[in-house]
């Protein structure tokens, strides 16, 4: 496979994902009133709103420069836990890619599996913790997958989206032993994690883009 | 809901403008929510910052001054600021011995003060080091959660590491001095009624006429377990028990003694639950060596209070006992 995909696709995900989040900020709050503090869905919706402005102001010359400007840029403006998890996950997708126009299918997942590391490095979520990492790990796992298996990268992406989702619904029964849902203990099991849903909007998102 | 704001959206910035008419010795960065000391940066002294959410004033703001606080972060209520005002508070307060940042344990805080520290490094190498508070001994399960909550010793060690900047000390010795206050004190709070965010506009929980949360955080987080409401005398018995039971003071062990009101209870009732906690100590034969009385780390207008015991050597109270001089505590001057 030699698939190739440009900064200017990797945009269109970037900015199909804030649409997602947009239309899914009430859904994202009110799944973050149940366990947390009933901001999630606000939050992301500022961040990703404020990274397309910075986007429309000043279009990125690089693939590297594009992840870095909306990772800086929900830093800046998310706060909570989502910011900088969010943030970090993005800036590290944007060290991975680094100055390139364009970049291969196989540094697509690599540059998601570098941010991944920088969500465990920030947060120190585990598997089954009830995070976004329950959505985001598995969706990382299953493109490798894919491609490795000689899958096109639409393929994959698809497959990552299905492992998002898988991943999101498993938060359900799980116990939260991290964040503000922690204190609740027993409490939180039965709710599902607003960050790992907004994971599963980011791989929908790539699927419904022109990769 | 019923507030003295002009719009809820505003509170915060408003807040900001009132503080800097109110106390002209302090400035104001408005665009980045920082309150910081007239005289910043101090040559060769350590700069202490801290923040955190707002809504716990006078935390943080209102301990910026001599002998405290070089600087105050300030973010919507009850969220973190974002690692942006960390870092420029950072470098308004940096004379060139490095920053220490104080942060409450909650996630969203820790998270938003380590990337500052990262940005710091990488932007101007100033040296900093982090101190977390963690005295909520209500969070019993601290393996299995985001750990035991940051609150009523922040108030005492923003103090004492203050003082310790202020005489010159260097950054490893505040940071240590911080660490020792962290690890000697101990907290517990109740709440008799729930708090209201502005932006919220209704309560955060509801909480009956005759019912109490014990072992509440300062953000209306639930509690250990909810209870008819009780006396000041078995309040202070609820209160004081686990927290001597997670820090055993033996005989002659001095203690910082600081009853701490939540917002919404006068404090005519924190004297009256003061005199029970003075009761009790005595009784186990602790010492109080000092006390502090009224609402400094608050939860909007929550009814209720806390209690923290800091345990003391001759070392940590000469500190306490230096010159402050902020907006919230003055004393020495």
């Amino acid at each position: 496979m030699d698939e190739h995909v440009t900064t200017a696709v990797l945009e269109e995900w970037v900015r199909r994902f804030a649409t997602l989040v947009a239309e899914n900020r009430d859904y994202l709050t009110e799944l973050d009133a149940a366990i947390g503090d009933a901001d999630h869905g606000s939050n992301m919706d500022r961040g990703m709103r404020a990274a397309v402005a910075a986007l429309d102001e000043t279009p990125p010359a690089t693939t590297g420069a594009l992840f870095t400007k909306v990772g800086m840029t929900l830093v800046s403006t998310v706060g909570g836990a989502s910011g900088p998890l969010f943030g970090t996950f993005f800036l590290r997708m944007g060290g991975s890619f680094g100055d390139v126009q364009q970049a291969s299918a196989q540094d697509l997942a690599v540059a998601l599996r570098a941010g991944l590391d920088g969500v465990v490095a920030r947060g120190k979520a585990e598997a089954g913790d009830k995070t976004m990492y329950d959505a985001l790990a598995p969706s990382v796992d299953a493109l490798d997958a894919a491609l490795g298996n000689g899958s096109p990268l639409a393929a994959g992406l698809k497959a990552a989206r299905d492992a998002a989702a898988v991943g999101r619904d498993a938060t359900n029964p799980m116990l939260a032993r991290k964040g503000r849902a922690s204190y609740l203990g027993e409490r939180s099991v039965g709710h599902q994690d607003p960050g790992a849903t907004t994971v599963a909007l980011l791989l929908e998102a790539a699927t419904e883009s022109p990769f | 809901m019923k507030k003295l704001i002009n719009d809820p959206n505003d509170v915060v910035i408003e807040a900001l403008l009132g503080i800097e008419a109110a106390h002209p010795e302090l400035q104001v960065d408005h665009h980045n929510k920082i309150i910081y000391r007239g005289d910043a940066p101090r040559s060769g002294k350590v700069g202490i910052i801290s923040g955190g959410g707002s809504g716990h004033e006078p935390l943080h703001g209102g301990f910026v001054g001599l002998g405290m606080l070089d600087a105050a972060c300030a973010g919507e209520v009850f969220t973190s600021p974002v690692p942006d005002q960390m870092l420029a508070a950072t470098k308004l307060v940096d004379g060139g011995a490095g920053v220490l940042h104080v942060v409450k344990n909650y996630t969203g805080d820790v998270m938003n003060f380590e990337m500052a520290a990262e940005l710091a490094a990488a932007e101007t190498g100033a040296r900093v080091v982090s101190v977390v508070t963690d005295d909520d001994v209500a969070v019993q399960d601290s393996t299995w959660t985001a750990g035991r909550r940051g609150v009523g010793v922040t108030v005492l060690l923003e103090k004492i590491a203050g003082a310790a900047a202020e005489q010159g000390r260097d950054l490893d010795q505040v940071a240590e001095v911080a660490r020792t206050v962290n690890a000697n004190g101990r907290s517990m709070g109740v709440a008799l009624t729930s708090c209201t965010v502005p932006a919220a506009g209704k309560p955060t929980f509801e909480l009956g006429e005759d019912e109490m949360e014990l072992g509440v955080g300062i953000h209306g987080e639930p509690g250990r377990r909810r209870l008819p409401l009780a006396s000041a005398k078995e309040i202070a018995s609820l209160l004081v028990e686990p927290i001597l039971e997670d820090l055993p003071f033996s005989g002659g062990d001095g203690v910082i003694a600081f009853v701490n009101g939540l917002g919404g209870t006068p404090l005519i009732e924190l004297y009256v639950l003061y005199n029970e906690v003075n009761k009790l100590l005595t009784g186990r034969g602790v010492q109080i060596a000092r006390s502090l009385v009224g609402p400094y780390i608050t939860s909007l207008d929550m009814a209720g209070c806390s209690v923290t015991l800091l345990k003391v050597d001759d070392e940590l109270l000469s500190l306490w006992d230096a010159p402050v001089k902020t907006p919230a505590l003055r004393w020495g001057i």
